[in-house]
């Protein structure tokens, strides 16, 4: 259950990013999470409302793109989408393969609400 | 007027930014660093006590040891000659970030070692995702597990370079297959090296010395 520290993580650093433009509200956070972080979208979000209430994020909404495992191999030099995390290329039988995408764990936007402005 | 702004920022950055200041500071003094990991009670901290009563003071090893509650493991690894060792009680948390090992790692002479270990929270799922500055991670996976663990947590054996099968004394008690795993394990991560050891009878374990040995070599002729 690491998706709270996650949560945590995405929180600390929205709230330091909307202050320095000095933002009053933060109503939404675009995420892109990759296949192989283990980060399940329920358990994140279940986090993440447990620690917004009282913070300028209290209202903001996850929005939440999930990326799949892409591997190039390095041996064909074909690219695919991995199934079940076996890293074996489809084509060629391949093992040495290199992840393209699947890692991602990053913040992409916010949106924030300023006052009388 | 709301606005949206792109900021582009890694999840983890503040953990990775304490990574990197870990990892050059390792660099510099030309010290491996490893992350052991695995669930709880594959023999992480039997396989260090070991460690440490072959080298005695012949490679001077730091060990930084994490746990969610008790320092039982650090106690261990004193008690089995470790000079340098630093537990942390995470209070809960279920692994080790690189905030948490910056503020012990600041108290180790880093002249004084030849090689650093984390021995991480036993957990399979969440100390995958934290950087400690580690040039690589060591998963340890027991005969007394799931010989499908590996498919179970592929992330953690994906980002792992080294996987010990330990308790190998104990084949054939249970129904896991030494080839199952392995083959599981390499369906996963194809370069992953394999060291079969049983810290009850000795077994392996100076496959697992010399593996040790040769990590201090490379790092200390690595070119700049």
């Amino acid at each position: 259950m690491h998706e709270l520290s996650i949560a945590e993580s995405i929180v600390k650093t929205v709230i330091k990013e909307a202050n320095k433009r000095n933002a009053t509200e933060i109503y939404g956070i675009g995420l892109k999470i990759g296949a192989l972080t283990d980060i399940v979208n329920d358990a994140l979000e279940f986090g993440f409302q447990a620690i917004i209430p009282g913070t300028i994020l209290e209202n903001a909404k996850l929005n939440i793109e999930n990326v799949p495992l892409v591997c190039l191999c390095k041996n064909c030099q074909k690219k695919h989408e991995i199934d079940r995390f076996l890293f074996i290329c489809p084509d060629c039988g391949g093992r040495d393969l290199e992840i393209k995408s699947g890692n991602e764990l990053d913040i992409v936007y916010i949106d924030l609400e300023y006052d009388d402005k | 007027m709301p606005e949206r702004v792109n900021i582009k920022q890694k999840v983890l950055s503040e953990n990775d930014k304490f990574a990197t200041q870990i990892r050059k500071a390792l660099k510099e003094h030309k010290i491996p660093c490893l992350n052991l990991v695995s669930s709880p009670g594959s023999g992480k901290t039997s396989l260090l006590e070991h460690t440490l009563k072959h080298f005695k003071d012949e490679i001077k090893i730091a060990i930084i040891v994490g746990d969610v509650q008790t320092e039982n493991d650090a106690v261990r690894l004193s008690d089995s000659g470790g000079k340098i060792i630093r537990p942390i009680i995470t209070g809960g948390a279920c692994h080790l970030d690189a905030k948490m090992i910056n503020k012990v790692f600041e108290n180790i002479d880093i002249n004084e070692i030849d090689l650093l270990i984390i021995e991480n929270v036993g957990n399979l799922v969440c100390p995958s995702s934290y950087d400690l500055g580690e040039d690589m991670k060591v998963v340890l996976i027991s005969t007394t597990e799931g010989d499908d663990k590996p498919s179970k947590y592929p992330a953690m054996f994906r980002r792992s370079s080294v996987m010990v099968i330990n308790k190998i004394d104990l084949l054939g008690m249970s129904d896991f297959e030494l080839s199952k795993v392995k083959e599981n394990a390499l369906n996963i991560n194809g370069n992953l090296q394999i060291i079969d050891t049983s810290c009850r009878t000795k077994e392996g374990l100076e496959e697992w010395y010399k593996f040790l040995e040769q990590i201090i070599e490379d790092k200390k002729t690595i070119l700049e």
